[in-house]
C-alpha cells in the first residue's frame, strides 16, 4: 500500500510533466535553483568537518531548527502546500490509517523541497564523520529530523485546512506575505549585524534549542562527538517522542478531517453597494476602469504588487545607509513608474477565461485597452509623483527634481502604452484567479520570459530621449536639460500612450478569439 | 405565405485542434422564435460549435449568420443581437453579483438607469436578491450559473445561446429559468441550448439537433427527430455505443 501511494505520487508528477514540455522546463529551472542552494549547504556542511566541533554543532543545530520551523510555517503562509496526495481523496478507498500515514509521509519527500531537505540532512553525516559513533548518531538524527519536518508540515496543513480554504484568509496571507519577502534583505542584514558580534549568544541558543523538539534530532552527532553519550540518549528520546507526538496529532487530525470536509462558507450580502461602478461614468471605458480598479484592491495577485510599492523606498534607503550614499534613492520614482506600468502587461492573462465576457459583449478593443490603462494611471500617477519627490527631502539637490519628474512620468505613460500593446497580443504564465500570488503558474515559461524581457527591452529604447536628457543634466549640471525633460516626458509619454492604446485596441479587435484560445490553454 | 425567418444559420462549420477534428462540417438553420436544443454525448463538439457560432472561437471553415449579420465579418454588430452563456469559462468573480451583471450591461454601452432597474429585476427573478452583494467567488456552482445567465440576458438580445444552462442548478431555479425562457420565446425570442439531459430537451424545446463526433446526425422539430420514440431512445439509437449488458455477472454475486 505504501509502495502504491509512492507510485501514485510519481505517476502524478510524470503525467503533470507530460501535459506540456514547458512544465519540464519549469521543473528544471526550479531544480537547478534548488541544486545551487543544496550544493552550497552540502559544501558548507562538509567543510565544517575540519572545523571546531562546537562551531559545527552550533551551525547544524541552528539550521536544522530553522528548517523544521520553515516546514511548519511556509505551507500555511504561502498557501503553497503540496496537495497532489490530498488525504481527502482517499476517503472512499478505505486505506488503513497507519499505511496511509506512512505513504503520505514518504510521498511528501518526493518533490524539490523534500529531496533538498533529505540531501542537506544527510550531509550532516559528513560533518560528523569524525568517527563511527558520531556519524551513526548524525544519520539517526537526520532521519528523525527529516521525517519530523514532513510530518510537522502535514500536521500544520491538516489543522489549518479549513482556515486555508477560506478565501479571505488566502487573500490576506497572500498579500501580507509580500512584506517580509520584500524586506528580506534588510531583515537578514539586521539579524547578521545583531548576532555577528555575539557568537557566544548563538552557541547558547543552539545549546538550548538542542534540548527542545526543534533541535534535538540535529544535535545527536555533535553530542556523541563531544562524548556526551548520556545527553545524546536523552536527546534521541526527545527527538523520537517529537516525531511520535507529531504523527499522533496528525493521525487524530486526519481522522477528523476525513469525515468533516472543510467548509468555506461566507455570509450572504444584500446588494446596493455598487462601489466604483457608481462613481465612474457609465460607459464601456468607465466600466472597464471600475472593474480593473476593483481588482487592484480585491485580488491578491494585484494588491500584492501594491504592497510592494511603498516598501521600495525603504529597501533603497537601507541600501543607501549601508554605503552612506543615498544617490540610489533617485531611481525610486522611475522604478515605481516602471513596475506599476508594466504590471498591466499581463492584465488579460490575469483575467484568464473571464476575458470571454469582453469578447461576448463585443467591447471595442480600444475601450478595453483604455479602461485598463486608466485604472492603473488613476493611482500610479499620484504614487509616482510622490515617490519621485520624497527622496529629495533626504538627499537634497532639488535642481534634479524636474528631470526626475519628467523621466518618471515619461516611463509611466510610455510603459502603459507599451503594456497595452503587449497584453493585447501575448499571454504570459501567471497564477490563476483565486490562487496564491506565490503559486507556480501553469503554462509556457519560455514565452513568458521572452515576452517580459522583450517588452522591457523595447521600453528601454522608447524612453531613451528622457534618459538621455537626465544623463546630460547629471554630466553637464545644466539645469535647462531638466526643464526640457519635465516638458518632454509627459508629452512624449502621452503620445506613446495614445499610440499604444490604439494599436493594442486594433490588435484586440482582430485577434480577440485567438487570445481567448491561448488563455483557455492555461486554464 | 412568408418564409420563416432564420435566427441563426451556420454553414459547414469545422474546427481542428492539433490532430483532433472537433467539429467536422456542421450546418444548421435555427428558425426565429424557436426553442432549439442541441444534444450530444460528451466531447461531441457542442461547445466548440456554439463558440464558433457566437464569435468566441474562430472556425477553420464555414460561416455563422445571426439575423442576417455575419458573425465573423461584422462581429460587433452580431454580438449585439446575441446573449451568450459560455460553458467552462471563468467570470470576473471578485465582483459582487450585481456588480458583475451591471458590468456586463455597461460593457454593451447600455444606459445606467436601464441597467440598474434590469439588474434588480433579473436578480429577483433568478432568486439571487439575497446574495446580490456577495462576491461571485463565494457563490455556489448553481448560483454562478445563474449570475452568468443574468449577464447574458441584461441587454435583451434577440437570440440567446446557452451552453449547459441547467448544470448544477437546483430544480426550483431550473423551473424559474424555464419560465423565463418560455416567456422569452413566446414573445418572439430565439433560444439555443445545449444539454445532455434528454428529458429536459424533449419537454422544453420545440426543435432539436443531435450532434456526435463533430457531425450533425439529425435535426428538425422534436417530433420529427424522435419519430414516435422518446428522444432518449432515438438519441441512443442515432449515436450508438450502448454496451451490451452481458458480463459483470460477478456484480450479482455479493
Amino acid at each position: 500500500m505504501v509502495a502504491h501511494l509512492l507510485r501514485l505520487k510519481l505517476t502524478l508528477l510524470r503525467n503533470g510533466l507530460r501535459r506540456s514540455p514547458w512544465q519540464l522546463v519549469g521543473l528544471a529551472i526550479g531544480g537547478l535553483y534548488a541544486l545551487g542552494i543544496v550544493g552550497l549547504c552540502v559544501t558548507a556542511l562538509l567543510l565544517l568537518r575540519q572545523e571546531d566541533a562546537g562551531l559545527a554543532q552550533t551551525v547544524v543545530v541552528l539550521s536544522g531548527s530553522a528548517a523544521l520551523l520553515g516546514w511548519g510555517i511556509v505551507p500555511v503562509v504561502a498557501s503553497a502546500a503540496d496537495m497532489t496526495l490530498d488525504p481527502a481523496r482517499f476517503t472512499t478507498a478505505a486505506v488503513p490509517m497507519s499505511q496511509l500515514l506512512a505513504g503520505l509521509t514518504l510521498g511528501g519527500l518526493i518533490g524539490i523541497p523534500g529531496l533538498a531537505t533529505v540531501i542537506v540532512a544527510l550531509a550532516t553525516v559528513g560533518t560528523w564523520s569524525r568517527g563511527i559513533v558520531p556519524a551513526v548518531g548524525a544519520l539517526v538524527g537526520a532521519v528523525l529530523g527529516v521525517l519530523s519536518c514532513v510530518v510537522l508540515s502535514k500536521v500544520v496543513t491538516t489543522a489549518t485546512a479549513s482556515l486555508a480554504a477560506s478565501r479571505r484568509f488566502k487573500d490576506v496571507s497572500g498579500t501580507a506575505f509580500m512584506v517580509p519577502l520584500v524586506l528580506l534583505g534588510p531583515i537578514l542584514a539586521g539579524i547578521f549585524q545583531g548576532v555577528s558580534g555575539s557568537g557566544a549568544f548563538l552557541a547558547d541558543l543552539a545549546r538550548s534549542l538542542s534540548w527542545t523538539p526543534l533541535g534535538a534530532a540535529w544535535s545527536l552527532g555533535g553530542d556523541l562527538e563531544a562524548g556526551y553519550a548520556g545527553h545524546a540518549v536523552l536527546k534521541l528520546l526527545i527527538a523520537a517522542a517529537t516525531l511520535a507526538g507529531l504523527a499522533w496529532c496528525w493521525k487524530l487530525l486526519l481522522e477528523r478531517a476525513l469525515v468533516t470536509p472543510p467548509y468555506a462558507g461566507s455570509s450572504r450580502r444584500k446588494g446596493g453597494r455598487m462601489g466604483l461602478f457608481s462613481l465612474l461614468p457609465a460607459t464601456p471605458v468607465g466600466a472597464v476602469t471600475a472593474r480593473s480598479l476593483t481588482y487592484w484592491f480585491r485580488d491578491p495577485r494585484y494588491s500584492g504588487s501594491l504592497v510592494v510599492i511603498p516598501l521600495l523606498p525603504v529597501v533603497l534607503a537601507f541600501q543607501g545607509s549601508q554605503t552612506n550614499d543615498f544617490g540610489i534613492l533617485l531611481i525610486v520614482g522611475p522604478l515605481t513608474a516602471f513596475l506599476l506600468a508594466w504590471s498591466i502587461s499581463s492584465d488579460v492573462s490575469y483575467d484568464n477565461t473571464a476575458f470571454a465576457l469582453h469578447l461576448a459583449a463585443g467591447v471595442r478593443g480600444v475601450h478595453d485597452r483604455l479602461g485598463r490603462a486608466l485604472a492603473c494611471l488613476a493611482f500610479a500617477l499620484p504614487a509616482v509623483l510622490i515617490l519621485a519627490t520624497v527622496p529629495f527631502f533626504i538627499t537634497g539637490g532639488w535642481e534634479k527634481l524636474p528631470g526626475i519628474l519628467g523621466l518618471s512620468v515619461g516611463v509611466l505613460l510610455t510603459g502603459l502604452g507599451l503594456a497595452s500593446v503587449v497584453s493585447a497580443r501575448y499571454t504570459v504564465a501567471v497564477p490563476l484567479p483565486g490562487d496564491s500570488p506565490f503559486k507556480k503558474p501553469p503554462g509556457n515559461v519560455a514565452q513568458t520570459l521572452a515576452v517580459q524581457f522583450g517588452g522591457m527591452g523595447v521600453l528601454l529604447v522608447l524612453i531613451l530621449p528622457e534618459a538621455a536628457l537626465l544623463i546630460a543634466q547629471l554630466l553637464t549640471g545644466e539645469q535647462v536639460f531638466g526643464w526640457i525633460n519635465l516638458a518632454l516626458g509627459p508629452l512624449l509619454g502621452t503620445a506613446l500612450f495614445i499610440v499604444g492604446v490604439r494599436v493594442g485596441g486594433r490588435w484586440l479587435d482582430a485577434r480577440g478569439p485567438e487570445l481567448l484560445a491561448q488563455l483557455t490553454v492555461n486554464r | 405565405m412568408t418564409l420563416p425567418v432564420t435566427a441563426l444559420s451556420i454553414r459547414g462549420l469545422a474546427k481542428r485542434f492539433g490532430s483532433k477534428i472537433a467539429v467536422d462540417g456542421i450546418s444548421l438553420e435555427v428558425p426565429a422564435g424557436s426553442f432549439f436544443g442541441i444534444v450530444g454525448p460528451n466531447g461531441a463538439g457542442k461547445t466548440t460549435t456554439l463558440s464558433m457560432a457566437t464569435g468566441l472561437l474562430r472556425p477553420d471553415f464555414g460561416t455563422a449568420v445571426v439575423h442576417g449579420v455575419d458573425v465573423w465579418a461584422q462581429p460587433l454588430e452580431a454580438k449585439k443581437l446575441m446573449g451568450i452563456l459560455p460553458d467552462g469559462v471563468r467570470l470576473f468573480d471578485r465582483l459582487s453579483g450585481e456588480q458583475l451583471v451591471t458590468y456586463a450591461g455597461l460593457l454593451r454601452g447600455m444606459d445606467k438607469e436601464v441597467v440598474a432597474s434590469r439588474v434588480g429585476e433579473l436578480l429577483a427573478a433568478l432568486d439571487l436578491s439575497q446574495d446580490a452583494g456577495t462576491l461571485v467567488v463565494d457563490y455556489s456552482a448553481g448560483m454562478t450559473k445563474k449570475i452568468a445567465l443574468a449577464s447574458a440576458l441584461i441587454h435583451a438580445p434577440k437570440v440567446l445561446v446557452l451552453d449547459e444552462p441547467f448544470e448544477s442548478v437546483d430544480p426550483v431555479s431550473a423551473a424559474n429559468i424555464r419560465d423565463i425562457l418560455d416567456r422569452y420565446v413566446a414573445t418572439g425570442g430565439t433560444v439555443i441550448v445545449s444539454s445532455h439531459v434528454m428529458d429536459l430537451v424533449q419537454r422544453m424545446c420545440d426543435h432539436v439537433a443531435v450532434v456526435a463526433a463533430g457531425r450533425l446526425l439529425a435535426a428538425g422539430t422534436v417530433d420529427q427527430v424522435r419519430a414516435g420514440a422518446s428522444l432518449e431512445e432515438r438519441f441512443v439509437e442515432l449515436v450508438g455505443g450502448r454496451s451490451q449488458t452481458e458480463g459483470l455477472e460477478w456484480l450479482r454475486t455479493f
